[in-house]
C-alpha cells in the first residue's frame, strides 16, 4: 500500500481543513471499501482524514417524526435501533442482508452509500476500466458480465452499485445531508447518484470537499407497509444479483402511496417510477402488478451473461408488491 | 506502559500539500488483550499486520486479506470485526481482543470453554486456520458483544428487547462471515448449537 498521511480530527472544521477538497484526500469511515481499494492500488490517497471521532454517529428521532442517522452510525447499530425496527423494518432487513456480521460492525452509514460502484474489472489493475482510468475502455461489456447492469448503463460502464442500504433508502425517499465549503445542503437519495454516461468515474453529485454528515428519514406514511427482498448466489454474505425495496399504503384496497426501488440492476439504486405510476390509485391484482413491473423493466438491456436478472427482478418485484398489497397492516 | 488519551496529531495532513513533508508513520498505543503496546507503525499498516508482525499474535490469520474469509476476526470494543480492513493507526484508544486474549481469559478462570468438549464430541475438523475464529460466532453468540443482535434470518417483528433465539439458521448466518475451505461447517454449526441450546 502506498504510504499515506493520517489525521484524526475532533471537529468538522479541522476535518475540512485537513481534507482541503483535494482529489488525493479521502475521508476514512469504517474503511471496509476504501482500505480494500487502497490495498488493490485502485485508491491511492495521500492523506486519510479519519472522521470516526467527530461524533457523527448519533441516531436521533426528531420532533417532526423524522429520523436523523449520523454519517458514522454503524450498519449494525442502525439495523438494531428501536426506531428502525419499529418504523422502517424494511431498512433493517436490507442492512442485515448485507455483508457479514464483522463488516456490518465496521461499515458506516455514509461509507455504505459511498462505497464505489464497481465490478471485478474496476478492481483489477491489469484490466481496462473507464471508471478507474477514464478512456481506457471497459473490460466488462464484452467480458464476464453476469453480475452487471441491465438498466441505465452506457457504452463506457456497466458496473452496479452493491449497497442494500441505498436501495432501501431510495424507496424511503431519504435525504442525504452534505456539509462542504458552500455550507450545508440536502439532496434526495434518488438524486444523489449519477448514471455512468461517458464519465463513470463520477458517481455522485458531491462537490469537492463535501462530507456526508447524515441521512434523514422522513416519517413513514401512516399505515404503510414495507419490504426488502434480495436474491443472491448463496443465502449469506454476498451482493445482490437483484433486489427490491417497496413501501405501500392502501386505503380501502386502493394504492394511495407506493415507492419501489431495484438494487443490483444499475449504476445506482433504481427507482421504478413507472411501476409506481401504474399502481397508484388502483386496486392491485396479479395482472396489474405484472403490467406495472413490466412498465419499468421493458427498458432493460441485458448484456451477454445477465439476461436472467430481468426475470429475477420481475419475480422479486411481483412477490414483494403482491405481499404488500394483499396483506395490509402487516409490517 | 502509559496510554495516550487517544487524541493524536500524527500524520499532519496539513502538510500533505508539500508531499515531501508528509508524515506516513506514527508511534501509537494499542490496547490488545488488556495490555498496552507502544508501536511504531506505517499508517498503511492494517491492524492484522501489526498484531501478527509487531506483537507476535499470530492466531489472527491472514487468509483472503480483503474482508471475505473472517480468519482475521478480532473483537474491537466488544464487537467482531475484520482486522485486515482496519488501519492500525486508527485504533488507538480502542479495546482489541484476539483469540489469544479469549484463550487467556478462559485459562485465568481455570475453565475450558464448553465448546471444546462439544467440538471433540462432534469430531469437528480443525486446521487452525479458520477454526479459532469460526468458533467465536458459533460458541459465543449468546454472550459476546454484538452477537445478541438479530441477523437476516431473525424474525423481523421480534420485540426489540427480546433476545435472539439461536436457531440452526441463526448460527449458520453468523458463521457466514467465516469461510472454511475444508467445508467443516455442518459439524461446527451443530457444535455451536450444542453449546447454546
Amino acid at each position: 500500500m502506498k504510504p499515506v498521511s493520517y489525521v484524526n480530527p475532533r471537529t468538522l472544521k479541522e476535518a475540512a481543513a485537513a481534507h482541503g477538497g483535494r482529489p488525493e484526500a479521502r475521508y476514512l469511515g469504517g474503511g471496509t471499501n476504501l482500505v480494500d481499494l487502497m490495498k488493490l492500488g485502485v485508491e491511492r490517497p495521500d492523506v486519510l482524514v479519519d472522521i470516526t471521532r467527530l461524533s457523527l454517529d448519533a441516531i436521533e428521532e426528531q420532533a417532526d417524526g423524522s429520523l436523523r442517522v449520523g454519517a458514522t452510525a454503524r450498519n449494525s447499530d442502525l439495523a438494531t435501533h428501536p426506531a428502525v425496527k419499529e418504523r422502517y423494518p424494511m431498512l433493517a432487513q436490507a442492512l442485515l442482508s448485507g455483508a457479514s456480521g464483522q463488516l456490518r460492525n465496521m461499515a458506516t452509514t455514509a461509507g455504505n452509500l459511498l462505497q464505489r460502484t464497481r465490478c471485478g474489472y474496476f478492481q483489477d489493475l491489469s484490466r481496462p476500466c473507464n471508471k478507474r482510468v477514464p478512456g481506457s475502455g471497459c473490460g466488462a461489456i464484452e467480458g464476464v458480465n453476469r453480475e452487471h447492469a441491465v438498466l441505465g448503463h452506457s457504452s463506457h460502464c456497466v458496473a452496479t452499485h452493491p449497497s442494500d442500504l441505498a436501495v432501501a433508502l431510495a424507496a424511503l425517499d431519504a435525504l442525504v445531508e452534505l456539509v462542504g465549503p458552500g455550507g450545508v445542503r440536502t439532496v434526495p437519495l434518488t438524486e444523489f447518484y449519477l448514471l455512468p454516461q461517458d464519465r463513470p468515474d463520477l458517481e455522485t453529485v458531491m462537490r469537492p470537499g463535501e462530507l456526508v454528515t447524515a441521512v434523514l428519514l422522513l416519517a413513514p406514511p401512516a399505515g404503510s407497509v414495507s419490504r426488502y427482498r434480495k436474491a443472491r448466489d448463496r443465502a449469506g454474505y454476498t451482493f445482490a444479483l437483484a433486489s427490491v425495496a417497496a413501501v405501500v399504503r392502501l386505503e380501502r384496497g386502493a394504492v394511495r402511496h407506493v415507492t419501489v426501488a431495484f438494487g443490483g440492476l444499475a449504476h445506482r439504486p433504481w427507482r421504478a417510477r413507472r411501476t409506481e405510476a401504474a399502481l397508484l390509485g388502483t386496486s392491485p391484482t396479479p395482472e396489474t402488478i405484472e403490467r406495472a413491473v413490466e412498465a419499468e423493466l421493458a427498458d432493460a438491456v441485458p448484456l451477454r451473461h445477465n439476461a436472467y436478472k430481468v426475470e429475477l427482478a420481475r419475480g422479486l418485484a411481483h412477490e414483494v408488491l403482491s405481499t404488500l398489497t394483499t396483506r395490509p397492516g402487516t409490517p | 506502559m502509559e496510554a495516550r488519551n487517544g487524541r493524536s496529531a500524527h500524520g499532519t495532513g496539513r502538510t500533505a500539500r508539500g508531499a515531501r513533508h508528509a508524515v506516513t508513520e506514527s508511534r501509537v498505543t494499542l490496547r490488545v488483550n488488556d495490555t498496552e503496546h507502544r508501536v511504531e507503525l506505517e499508517h498503511s499498516a492494517t491492524l492484522l499486520e501489526v498484531l501478527r508482525e509487531a506483537l507476535g499474535l499470530t492466531d489472527s490469520q491472514k487468509g483472503c486479506d480483503d474482508g471475505r474469509c473472517g480468519a482475521c476476526t478480532v473483537l474491537l470494543d466488544g464487537r467482531r470485526v475484520n482486522s485486515c480492513l482496519l488501519l492500525a493507526v486508527a485504533q488507538e484508544g480502542r479495546e482489541i481482543v484476539t483469540v489469544e486474549g479469549l484463550v487467556a481469559a478462559a485459562h485465568a478462570e481455570d475453565d475450558r470453554h464448553p465448546l471444546r468438549p462439544a467440538a471433540e464430541e462432534r469430531d469437528v475438523l480443525r486446521c487452525a486456520y479458520c477454526a479459532p475464529e469460526q468458533h467465536r460466532p458459533a460458541a459465543e453468540a449468546p454472550t459476546a458483544g454484538d452477537s445478541a443482535q438479530p441477523s437476516v434470518v431473525t424474525e423481523i417483528d421480534l420485540p426489540t428487547d427480546a433476545p435472539v433465539r439461536l436457531t440452526a439458521d441463526e448460527v449458520r448466518d453468523r458463521l457466514s462471515g467465516h469461510l472454511c475451505r475444508c467445508g467443516a461447517y455442518p459439524n461446527r454449526a451443530d457444535t455451536g448449537l450444542d453449546v447454546v441450546v
